[in-house]
């Protein structure tokens, strides 16, 4: 479904991303870990379109989209979520959610009529509410909790319809009980969404993804089932050389 | 019902001062109902897209210059001169907001104030068309509907519905999609471009339109004065229409008709006010002085600070 | 043309760059440290001049008024940092756009009220009034050359300042990163407060050496300033070396195109076209060249911040 070849992409004397080559299938979890500073996000900021590609290749459903805009990739399928949360923090959820699904359905380029009388963008954002478990729908956005702005957060990617969703660190910052109502949430968005789930959450990155990636300088190092990754040497000396050296 | 009240003082305005024999008002009013405009339009890209245009001047006088040179060139019917100022203004701002829009923040502020001065360089240059002195008009457009516009009454209420009409637009505007849009991409760019939006196309529309609006208030205040000058031009007007804005208040929907009333006022009150006597002469103290308190402690402007009391 | 007015003219560019570089200097560290947007830096270079042009005549000397008018306006720089700046670095642009324009308002009316509206002379220092014979025969106003050797003198001495000295690297590590510079343990208020004295300085100097030259009135500041923007915005906003470059960028192409394209031009096209077209194409000139500055490198020739 989604295939990197050779994805590089370099900060000045950093090399955030180098040479990664990757391919996510249809309908599968795809786990991508590796310690702070690694290039996760780097990389999803490159697939997503938000930051140009050195050099490589992006292709989504076999069409090349390397040189895509982001917002013609999210129309073709490929939404992302943040690590750090981004918002519209001062429209209400139900408003935040109606924005994105209005951004799939219909032009925007429309001044007369009352986006008020809109019906369907409103009952699509409220059913997608529930689907994330937000029940209070007319606050701000910034007023949410943070374990329910991290959902809406994910709620807002799954509102443009997704083939594949980029999730970055949808755990970030969360108590247990938080995590386990994500966890919950992204195993419910799995029926219909093939997944790249960024995460350093191990114990929930081990029990969703099918298949785990493990980026380390850049590098993807291996890539395999979690039974095979869990065993795999270069995996293990990676990071618990973090481990030694923190 | 606020907004019948004020449809009907400002209906009754001219026939109050001529019954006062204040007919002179009649004529400022005008001038605050075209200034609203110009406010209004600035506040669409400034309040409600979120961009900090310091080069609003341009399309104001750039619709301005356009009505005096077809006059000069011997086309006054409103018909022609007023949508050719509206559409040159527009393009200008196609041709501005195109360059300006690829950057952000402090650099979006003084590229379009380069741009603006650019125009402002452009036209006192212009020989032909008055240079530095600015270039009068023969007198008002004409109608060729057998109504005058020189008559005062007639264009008040001219420049009145036009006002009415423009907000009236606007607000269906920024109540469509739209308008929620560009909304969004004042409160968060990056996500609105992460759930679909050609962030730089929607901009692009916003000051597009914006700038239409300010060369139809520029059409309209080269012909209340009958005269089109290159201070309509220079960037202390685009600071007054920002002033304007901040003081009625950013994306607010009556901040720019509010501020433009209030500063409009305020500058007749302290340049003409006997009171002051010699200070008259520097009404802009007092005016900064106002600015700065309200951009310190009222932030809201006062079509805020009035949301709030009713509240 | 012939090589003599060529040279002339680059001597012009240069003795307006370096001019330039006074104003933009200032301007551009406090843009490049506190994020902030100064309008107002305009009416500390027409305080300067008009403070230049008092302590002269008081004192009957240009040599004793420079240092004085240098200090007082440095004071008055620092007391409006002090007074109502520093509530203004963390707000948004727009805010500090509108605040500082108040300050120019205020500042115009002040120094009306003050000196009138009668623009002041200011005379050149005693022996530099005539013109100087240049090896190769051009004869070339010698006051002329007193101002590009005092901004060549201060852009050396800026340079050392900023890449040599302590506070210099507080500076730097402001613009690039304000947190680094917090974490460092830094007196960031008083390091601002330094600076926008220092700023002041160089607007006051910029202003005492123009001042026999154009003309000490009101409103002198803002079109200098806008000038000053746009130095700093081609050059990348918080870099003294991008101020120098776009300064003296901006000094060339401004005077050359002014003395040049008329001639150019003359050449090209009919004689009213010509005479039309010459003003308003080199008036426009430096718009252009920032606008293609910015269209190409939206962040400027040197940015600061990453
Ligand atoms: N805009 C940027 N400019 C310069 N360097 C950057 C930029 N963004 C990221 N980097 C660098 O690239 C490297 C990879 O960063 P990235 O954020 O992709 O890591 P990550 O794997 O997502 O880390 P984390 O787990 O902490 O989120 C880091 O060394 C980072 O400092
Ligand atoms: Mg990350």
């Amino acid at each position: 479904m989604l295939s990197l070849k050779g994805l590089s992409k370099r900060f000045g004397g950093v090399v955030a991303v180098d040479r990664v080559t990757l391919e996510v299938r249809a309908g599968e979890v795809h786990g991508l870990i590796g310690p702070n500073g690694a290039g996760k996000t780097t990389l999803i900021h490159q697939v997503s379109g938000s930051l140009p590609a050195d050099t490589g290749e992006i292709l989504f459903e076999d069409r090349d989209i390397t040189r895509l805009a982001a917002h013609q990739r999210v129309r073709g399928g490929l939404a992302r979520s943040y690590q750090v949360t981004s918002l519209f923090r001062r429209f209400s959820v139900l408003d935040n959610l109606a924005l994105a699904v209005q951004a799939r359905s219909g032009s925007s380029f429309s001044f007369w009529r009352p986006v008020a009388a809109e019906r369907a963008l409103f009952d699509e954002a409220r059913d997608i509410a529930a689907r994330i478990n937000l029940k209070r729908v007319d606050v701000p956005a910034a007023s949410l909790s943070h374990g329910e702005q991290r959902a809406l957060e994910v709620g807002l990617a799954l509102a443009t319809r997704p083939k594949l969703l980029l999730l970055d660190e949808p755990m970030a910052g969360m108590g247990p009980e938080e995590s386990k109502r994500m966890i919950d949430l992204v195993r419910r968005v799995r029926e219909t969404v093939t997944l790249l789930l960024v995460e350093h959450d191990m114990d929930a990155v081990f029990r969703l993804a099918d298949r785990i990636s493990v980026m380390v300088n850049g590098r993807l190092i291996a890539t395999g089932a979690p039974e095979a990754i869990r065993r795999n040497d270069e995996v293990r000396k990676a990071y618990l050389g973090d481990e030694l050296a923190a | 019902m606020r907004i019948l009240l004020v449809a009907l003082v400002a209906a009754a305005f001219p026939w109050v001062m001529h019954a006062l024999g204040q007919d002179f008002y009649t004529s400022f009013a005008t001038r605050v109902l075209i200034y609203a405009m110009a406010a209004a339009s600035l506040n669409l890209v400034l309040g409600y897209g979120g961009m900090v245009s310091f080069g609003h001047a341009a399309f104001f006088g750039a619709g301005a210059y356009i009505v005096a040179i077809l006059a000069a060139e011997g086309i006054t019917s409103l018909w022609i001169a007023w949508p050719v100022a509206v559409a040159g203004a527009a393009l200008a701002a196609l041709v501005i907001g195109a360059i300006s829009l690829r950057t952000r923040g402090v650099y979006f502020i003084m590229i379009t104030l380069a741009f603006a001065q650019m125009m402002y360089y452009v036209f006192i240059s212009l020989k032909a068309y008055g240079g530095d002195d600015g270039l009068s008009l023969p007198g008002r457009s004409s109608t060729g509907l057998g109504v005058s516009l020189s008559n005062d009454f007639v264009w008040y209420y001219l420049v009145l519905a036009l006002l009415a009409l423009v907000l009236f637009l606007l607000h269906r505007l920024l109540h469509a999609r739209f308008g929620r849009v560009i909304e969004a991409i004042r409160e968060n760019e990056t996500r609105a471009t992460a759930i679909g939006y050609p962030v730089y196309r929607y901009q692009l529309l916003c000051f597009v339109i914006s700038g239409a609006v300010a060369g139809l208030a520029g059409a309209l205040i080269a012909n209340q004065t009958s005269y089109a000058g290159p201070t309509l031009l220079h960037w202390v007007q685009s600071g007054t229409l920002m002033i304007m804005v901040i003081l009625g208040g950013v994306g607010r929907f009556w901040g720019g008709p509010i501020g433009a009333a209030v500063l409009l006022v305020l500058e007749e009150v302290f340049s003409a006010s006997p009171l002051l006597g010699p200070y008259a002469l520097h009404w802009q103290l007092p005016v900064g002085l106002i600015l700065l308190a309200v951009v310190l402690f009222a932030p809201q402007g006062l079509a805020g600070a009035l949301a709030k009391r009713s509240q | 043309m012939s090589g003599i007015l060529f040279l002339e003219q680059t001597l012009n560019s240069l003795q307006f760059g370096l001019m330039l570089f006074l104003l933009a200097a200032g301007l551009t560290l406090v843009f490049g440290i506190m994020d902030m947007i100064n309008l107002a830096h305009g009416s500390l270079y027409m305080i300067g001049a008009y403070l230049m042009a008092t302590l002269a005549e008081a004192t009957g000397s240009f040599w004793v008024a420079l240092p004085l008018a240098l200090v007082a306006t440095a004071l008055v720089g620092a007391a409006l940092e002090v007074s109502l700046l520093r509530r203004l670095y963390e707000r948004d642009h727009l805010t500090q756009v509108l605040a500082t324009f108040a300050v120019i308002l205020i500042a115009n009316e002040v120094v009306r009220m003050i000196w009138g509206n009668q623009s002041l002379m200011l005379n050149p220092p005693a022996g530099l009034t005539g013109p100087v014979t240049l090896p190769g025969g051009m004869q070339y106003a010698s006051y002329r050359l007193l101002i590009i050797g005092v901004g060549a003198a201060v852009a050396v001495c800026l340079y050392l300042l900023v890449t040599r000295t302590r506070m210099g690297m507080l500076v730097r590590a402001g613009a690039s990163n304000r947190e680094m510079a917090v974490a460092m343990g830094v007196n960031i208020r008083r390091l601002f407060t330094i600076v926008f004295a220092l700023g002041a300085a160089l607007c006051a100097l910029a202003g005492a050496m123009l001042g026999p030259i154009l003309a000490v009135q009101v409103g002198m500041g803002e079109n200098i300033l806008i000038l000053a923007f746009v130095v700093i915005v081609i050059g990348g906003i918080g870099s003294i070396r991008g101020a120098f470059v776009g300064a003296l960028l901006v000094g060339l192409v401004d005077t050359m195109g002014r003395a040049l394209l008329p001639i150019a031009f003359a050449k090209l096209f009919s004689p009213p076209v010509a005479s039309n077209l010459g003003p308003s194409v080199s008036s426009i000139l430096i718009y252009v060249l920032m606008a293609a500055v910015l269209f190409l490198r939206p962040q400027g020739l040197f940015p600061a911040r990453g």
